[in-house]
């Protein structure tokens, strides 16, 4: 990283700038999660954080997560080798499909599910007749948070996997290596920062999806209830801190995400020096 | 030819079928299911229209703001070590992951007539909350990284010698900006517009909050599906967000368009 | 990632199913009325029955509420704000058409009506409807096309302008000086108070008088003031059993119990406490209600339908207010 030539004075500019722009858009709102969530103290933060029904929202919403995570990097791996190995007509209409999630207005892509799996919806009444119950349960939470999600993985894998070429792949194969060998040998290793990236962008949104997961919820509380939930009906029950005790929370797994993250790269830059090139 | 493009096409279609394409036909069998005049009379209300402005508007502005910023931002990060950089550089995925409502909520708090720093920009005249300026803020502050994401490995892997030869040459700064780094930024910096665009052309749970949510003023079109939706009209409410859907597709197909045709033998920038 | 690596399945984290349950889905005011109701009911229901019920509560905008319903929420008992909505779900054939008379009083167990909440000493001076279309004031109500509150808000100083005889010409002025003076429209009623309460914002807030009561009593409740109006409408909330669900689930003599327990003394007392005007005379003795002369819907507008179709509907008398 060697910087251009320019005066200390420039540089000096640049950099502050740039911070005062970080510190207006990200870092202010951060600070006054937390201020609002400590105002009445820990103990009011704890107490609002280990009320059962923020612990039930929890649960709920790491359980989406733990579901929602490993199928989209399960399908964002395939896709990336489909996508991302191989040309073929079709091939960047497909990559527009998967990013179509990202336009799709939350609350629309809630009203899909209702549409699809409500009582008047495409498969309501063949549900209904068998009981099974899929919108306004953790079921449908599921499915509008992979909805939403799907793009991630896939999204951060596809460039990545076109642009290190074929020729390690090709290379392993004519060595005599299957192609699972050839996959966890060769290629894995080339995209584990991608995947890793696209694991907790992946993560950060399926816990804090609020527009979505508010249509198919049914907001029965401790029960199809998420945490972004949970900190709309305590804002709307007038108890800002606790609201905000809930929602720094959220802002910890987003904290917390980031730093495995910026952890992992340090860890493995130490042991691999020379692999930082196409890193992330 | 590597193995695997059967299996790994043919899951690749499933999956995009059953989890995007399956359930947004349903939007469009209900727009579909409407008559032309009645799909027309949806949208041709002067409110709806004004929202449809609004939004488009504030998407716009707000993702050229994100992208300005953004490009700042990545710069100072990949060229300008600085202490604390780690940090700031995580601190960019933020927006991703606080849950929108959360953000709307906050936003407001800070930039309301009676936040931190609301009252001091009142003071001076500027009003944030309440305004389109509002909108477009909350709308950088979720666009902010998309922008700053795709900008950053292509910096990083642009090679400062080559700015410098052209330095030597006589390039003055402009020229090394127009003529070296510009090209290369730009399908990258053209990526992270649209994103932060389509993300908010529909984005309703941070805008809410603070847009004041006046008819014809600051009321965006996410938000008037809901309205058609608490008042039962489920077809009206789907032909706007067919209207919204087509915008984005049609970006983000362009996009991409563009990407495959500025791809070279190094790899597709992002 | 570890964090996220084992989460106990959902079953795990409530208790062994009880034998009953009821859905009770309901609108945003409500959530504290009904916690301490439930509570009641839940005892009752065990000293007559020895039976355990538990109570789920689900809440939300009344239109919101009402949707989800109709798309298939299990919603055993709907305690919504207006009867537009239930008749939403009831034209879908989840309840009986004829729902209304199948409990006491229009099936609307407690009422409330719209007042105005200042700031303290009311340095404004506003008394009445009139005064909110004053030029220069500002005045905080949620959106009546998403908001059943503001539904009322509206109604309320519409039928203020008819009962002085200004006839609808009159009215239309009334209420199109007061929007005018909305510098913000929140989607609901919480909203609004928060808008008005915690940013400053605002000379008034028109509000359910169970809404200004409680913003009262909340974090910042004691700069600020309530102000019945002479007159404002008779809020009138409905209750109503969803036959197809309790039908189903084989739950309709509870829940019917739990609709007419909120007409016991000790319903209509808890109504009052948290600020809705209760049906019996002994319950309204809890609070001093402010003497305010209440008209009803039905004898201004004639019912909810022609009242939506004429004021709330695209293009009908709100929306015109915004498009001149």
């Amino acid at each position: 990283m060697s910087a251009r030539p320019a005066s200390p004075f420039a540089r000096f500019a640049l950099v502050s700038s740039a911070l005062v722009l970080v510190a207006l858009i990200l870092v202010l709102p951060l600070i006054s999660v937390f201020i609002e969530a400590f105002r009445g103290g820990v103990q009011a933060w704890f107490e609002a954080v280990s009320h059962p029904d923020a612990v039930a929202a929890l649960k709920l919403t790491l359980w989406v997560a733990a579901i929602v995570v490993p199928v989209n990097v399960i399908l964002g791996v395939v896709a990336g080798w489909a996508l991302g190995k191989f040309e073929f007509p079709g091939r960047s209409l497909l990559i527009t499909l998967i990013d179509l999630p990202f336009a799709v207005s939350p609350v629309v892509a809630g009203l899909l599910f209702i549409l699809l799996f409500g009582r008047r919806g495409w498969f309501g009444p063949w549900l209904g007749d068998r009981g099974l119950e899929v919108i306004f349960a953790p079921t449908g939470i599921i499915l509008a948070t992979l909805f939403v999600t799907f793009p991630f993985v896939a999204r951060e894998l596809i460039p990545l996997m076109q642009s290190s070429g074929n020729e390690e792949e090709e290379a392993a194969r004519v060595l005599g290596a299957g192609f699972f060998q050839t996959f966890f040998r060769v290629t894995l290793p080339n995209i584990k920062w991608a995947l890793l990236y696209g694991i907790i962008l992946c993560t950060a949104r399926a816990v804090g999806e609020f527009g979505a997961v508010s249509v198919v919820s049914g907001h029965i509380r401790g029960q199809t209830n998420t945490l972004p939930l949970e900190v709309e009906i305590l804002y709307n029950e007038y108890r800002t801190q606790a609201a905000f005790s809930v929602a720094s929370l959220l802002a910890c797994v987003a904290l917390v995400a980031l730093v495995v993250k910026a952890l992992a790269r340090k860890y493995s830059n130490e042991r691999h020096r020379n692999d930082e090139k196409g890193v992330r | 030819m590597l193995p695997g493009l059967p299996v790994s096409l043919g899951v690749t279609v499933a999956a995009i079928s059953l989890v995007v394409l399956l359930p947004l036909s349903t939007l469009v069998v209900a727009t579909g299911s409407m008559k032309g005049a009645a799909f027309r009379a949806a949208l041709a209300s002067p409110r709806v229209m004004a929202s449809f402005t609004l939004s488009l508007g504030a998407a716009l502005g707000a993702a050229a703001v994100a992208s300005a910023a953004g490009l700042l931002i990545a710069w100072v990060l990949v060229r300008h070590p600085f202490p604390g950089r780690n940090f700031v550089d995580s601190l960019i995925d933020l927006p991703f992951a606080l849950p929108t409502a959360v953000a709307g909520i906050t936003l407001t708090t800070l930039y309301g007539p009676s936040g931190w720093l609301g009252r001091p920009l009142e003071a001076l005249g500027i009003k944030v909350a309440y305004t389109p300026f509002g909108i477009v803020l909350a709308l950088v502050f979720i666009g902010l990284p998309f922008s700053v994401r795709t900008l950053q490995p292509v910096l990083a892997d642009l090679d400062p010698e080559v700015e410098e030869a052209a330095a030597c040459l006589g390039a003055s700064r402009r020229q090394i900006f127009l003529r070296v780094l510009l090209p290369k930024l730009l399908p990258a910096w053209l990526t992270g517009f649209s994103l932060a665009f389509a993300r908010g052309l529909g984005e309703y749970g941070s805008v809410v909050f603070i847009s004041g949510n006046m008819p014809m003023k600051t009321e965006i079109a996410p938000l008037l599906i809901m309205t058609k939706l608490e008042q039962y009209d489920t077809a009206g409410a789907a032909a706007i967000a067919t209207v919204l859907l087509a915008i984005s597709f049609l970006m983000l197909l362009a996009l991409n368009r563009f990407e495959a045709w500025s791809a070279n033998p190094t790899g597709r920038a992002r | 990632m570890a964090a996220f690596a084992a989460p106990p399945p959902v079953s795990a984290s409530a208790p062994a199913p009880p034998p009953l349950t009821l859905l009770n889905v309901s609108y945003d005011p409500t959530r504290e009325l009904y916690q301490e109701f439930n509570a009641a009911f839940i005892r009752h229901w065990k000293k007559t029955t020895g039976q355990d019920v538990a109570i789920k509560q689900s809440h939300g905008g009344s239109g919101k509420q009402a949707r989800s319903v109709i798309d298939g929420l299990g919603a055993d008992v709907v305690t919504l704000a207006l009867a537009h909505d239930i008749d939403a779900i009831a034209s879908s054939g989840l309840i009986a058409k004829d729902w209304r008379g199948k409990l006491p009083q229009g099936s609307t167990p407690f009422t409330s009506t719209i007042v105005f909440l200042v700031r303290k000493g009311n340095p404004k001076g506003i008394r009445d409807w009139e005064a909110l279309a004053r030029p220069g004031l500002s005045v905080i109500t949620p959106n009546p096309k998403t908001s059943g509150g503001a539904r009322w808000n509206y109604l309320a100083a519409w039928g203020d302008a008819l009962k002085k005889n200004k006839g609808d010409a009159g009215a239309r002025a009334l209420v199109e000086g007061i929007f005018k003076n909305v510098p913000v429209l929140d989607s609901g009623a919480r909203g609004a108070t928060t808008t008005f309460v915690q940013r400053g914002m605002g000379d008034v807030l028109l509000a359910w008088e169970n809404e200004a009561i409680l913003a009262l009593k909340s974090p910042g409740g004691d700069r600020l003031e309530m102000v019945a109006p002479p007159v404002s409408i008779l809020a009138e909330p409905p209750v109503a059993i969803v036959d197809r669900t309790v039908d189903k689930k084989g739950t309709r003599a509870v829940a019917e119990a739990y609709l007419r327990y909120l007409y016991s003394p000790e319903g209509q007392s808890i109504a009052a406490q948290h600020g809705y005007r209760p049906r019996t005379p002994e319950a309204a003795k809890v609070r001093a209600f402010a003497p305010v002369k209440l008209f009803t819907l039905e004898s201004v507008f004639g019912s909810w339908e022609k009242a939506h179709a004429a004021h709330f509907a695209d293009g009908a008398s709100f929306d015109r207010i915004y498009q001149k």
